[in-house]
């Protein structure tokens, strides 16, 4: 039982990051990042690559990881993204899009990285325990780091210019114009800021479960499940999905043999929608 | 099928509605029936292609029908799959034959369409968009864990239709499939239904305040994309003969969605031009197959960039370049 609380923990932070970083995307931009999951899975494969291949320590792995996803991130917006957005008619344009970006960089993952699964050697040895449950060194390490970097997000997206800039920016585009606000600036650092996070995520995880090219898709769909359990666009909806959804996958995987454990997380979820087809904190189509 | 098409024949002399069905469907048809098998006679290989090419536009026809009410529909590889099952254990289990399993599969997954559809489409955009992906990927591993027919949920052996032996057999019935769903959809559009559809996809709150029964429209929007999803499942289960839970997967969805979108979503010609053009297209460049899924995000982002309402668009907007350039 202790174990299925510390495997949940542990899997709530680390979702948390990848929550977090869609819903900043989501919220500023109002596009649905469908790649998502594969700038996870590039951060996973920058910090393998970093860390295996150029023996370089974990920490420069994990930055460059944040750096060149963020990069990225803030590349798409600017080329791609903000193009669209201020062309397209329809609204699933954007989403459209953003599958394109995902098919692309899953694409150019597997051509530069291959397919391989590719994992690191844990950072830190040795195991705590817990009670009657087992915890690796280096998993606390991965909670810490996660924790941190969530509560870091938090005080900047509450209590700097820019992260109220972000903010105003997400409850209305036109009047944070007004103020004065650099909007494409702005829209800019919040997809970086996202992209980045997800690449976090990923070189994270790799230490723990190992990453490989096609992971993208799988990603995405369980970011999906958090922000529809929390809420679309709500910080602390995004949150509450992860910790959610970490602790019934936790629980799944030491009651169910394989694969059920997800059939019936979907099957919760679409009797939840149809309770509460916002999530729990989300506006009513807002 | 044939009797349906020559019956609008002989009634067109008189009822204009069906002169114009006529005309619609009459390229199309002229293209699929002799074009088509005279340019690939002799070519198996080719005519595959183009049975799939049909097959799957089927499929997308299906989409476009849910992309008309506005919603962005990622379940299709759901529904295809639930009809692909239904087919393969009716034939396999029951011995049925694909002439009475094609409808079935089609019913089956309408109703499934119904029952899962009429709560899930109070959802709007991103959220419908959402559910629906996960719906493919509960389908999936729904099968996994059901079907003890053989290892991994496949099933095998499954029977092809009795009387279709050649890849030319095979394809006609796949251009039939496609005639029957183009000329159903395109009755369906340019209905009252159709004009509904089109006013929910503006503003679903105003349809409803004149009176119209929105909930109930969506609902069977959804169920008829869903039969055309699982009589194409329910086909390529038949030709292919066999199917697995990975048969289609949320990449199959995404691609359904998106061979509407590049053939444009105001015409219901578009899945099908976006559907052959993409599949011919990859055909082709065969040699640099190690790059095919890269050219297709790739070209999925430039059409986004220049032709946000699809290749069928292009005619209109060169039709105003030319004009603002004399």
């Amino acid at each position: 039982m202790e174990q299925i609380l510390v495997n949940g923990a542990i899997l709530s932070a680390n979702y948390a990051l990848i929550a977090l970083g869609i819903t900043l995307i989501f919220g500023i931009m109002n596009v649905l990042n469908f790649a998502h999951g594969q700038m996870f899975m590039i951060g996973g494969l920058i910090v393998y690559t970093v860390c295996v291949v150029f023996k370089l320590p974990y920490a420069v792995g994990l930055l460059s990881a944040a750096v060149a996803v963020g990069l990225i991130g803030m590349l798409l917006e600017r080329t791609l993204f903000q193009r669209v957005m201020r062309i397209s008619s329809r609204e699933e344009n954007t989403m459209l899009l953003a599958v394109g970006t995902a098919l692309l960089l899953e694409n150019i993952a597997l051509y530069v990285f291959g397919e391989k699964q590719r994992g690191i050697p844990p950072m830190v040895s040795g195991v705590y325990r817990l009670g009657s449950a087992f915890l690796p060194a280096n998993r606390l390490l991965v909670f810490a780091i996660s924790l941190a970097l969530i509560a870091a997000v938090l005080l900047f997206v509450n209590f700097t210019r820019q992260g109220r800039a972000m903010r105003a920016l997400a409850q209305d585009r036109t009047a944070t114009m007004l103020m004065g606000v650099d909007v494409n600036r702005i829209s800019m650092l919040g997809f970086g800021l996202g992209a980045a996070l997800a690449g976090i995520a990923g070189g994270l995880l790799i230490s723990v479960s190992g990453v490989n090219a096609g992971i993208g898709t799988a990603i995405s769909t369980k970011a999906f499940i958090m922000i529809m359990i929390g809420g679309a666009g709500v910080i602390g909806g995004a949150l509450l999905g992860a910790v959610a959804l970490g602790f019934a996958e936790a629980i799944g995987y030491a009651l169910f043999p394989g694969s059920v454990t997800y059939l019936l997380i979907f099957t919760a979820l679409i009797l939840f929608l149809l309770i509460r087809p916002q999530g729990i904190m989300g506006k009513p189509w807002g | 099928m044939a009797t349906s098409t020559e019956a609008a024949g002989t009634i067109g002399a008189t009822s204009p509605g069906s002169r114009k069905a006529l005309i619609a469907i009459l390229p199309l048809a002229i293209l699929l029936y002799a074009v088509v098998p005279f340019i690939l006679r002799g070519q198996p290989y080719w005519l595959n292609v183009m049975t799939n090419a049909a097959i799957l536009s089927f499929g997308s026809l299906g989409v476009w029908v849910t992309f008309a009410i506005g919603r962005v529909n990622i379940a299709q590889g759901a529904f295809a799959l639930l009809g692909g099952y239904t087919t393969a254990i009716l034939s396999t289990v029951f011995g049925l034959s694909f002439w009475l399993c094609l409808p079935l599969s089609g019913v089956v997954a309408a109703l499934v369409g119904t029952l899962i559809g009429w709560p899930l489409l109070r959802l709007r955009g991103i959220y419908f968009a959402m559910v629906t992906l996960s719906l493919t990927e509960a389908m999936r591993l729904l099968f996994l864990n059901t079907v003890t027919l053989h290892d991994g949920g496949g099933v095998l052996n499954i029977p092809r239709p009795a009387g279709i032996d050649t890849p030319l057999d095979f394809y006609l019935f796949a251009a039939t499939l496609l005639l029957v769903g183009y000329l159903a959809v395109w009755r369906l559009a340019g209905s009252r239904i159709g004009w509904v559809f089109r006013s929910m996809r503006q503003n679903e709150e105003l349809a409803m305040s004149i009176g119209i029964n929105v909930a109930r429209y969506r609902v069977f929007a959804f169920a008829f994309c869903s039969a055309m999803g699982g009589m194409a499942g329910a086909s390529f289960a038949s030709l292919q003969q066999n199917i697995y839970p990975a048969t289609y997967t949320v990449t199959d969805s995404i691609n359904f969605m998106l061979y509407c979108f590049l053939g444009g979503l105001d015409f219901v010609l578009g899945p099908i031009v976006g559907t052959f053009g993409l599949i011919i297209a990859f055909e082709l460049l065969r040699s640099i197959q190690e790059y095919q899924a890269l050219l297709y995000g790739a070209l999925m982002i430039l059409v986004m960039l220049f032709l946000p309402n699809g290749v069928l668009s292009l005619p209109s907007i060169l039709g105003r370049f030319w004009r603002s350039g004399r």
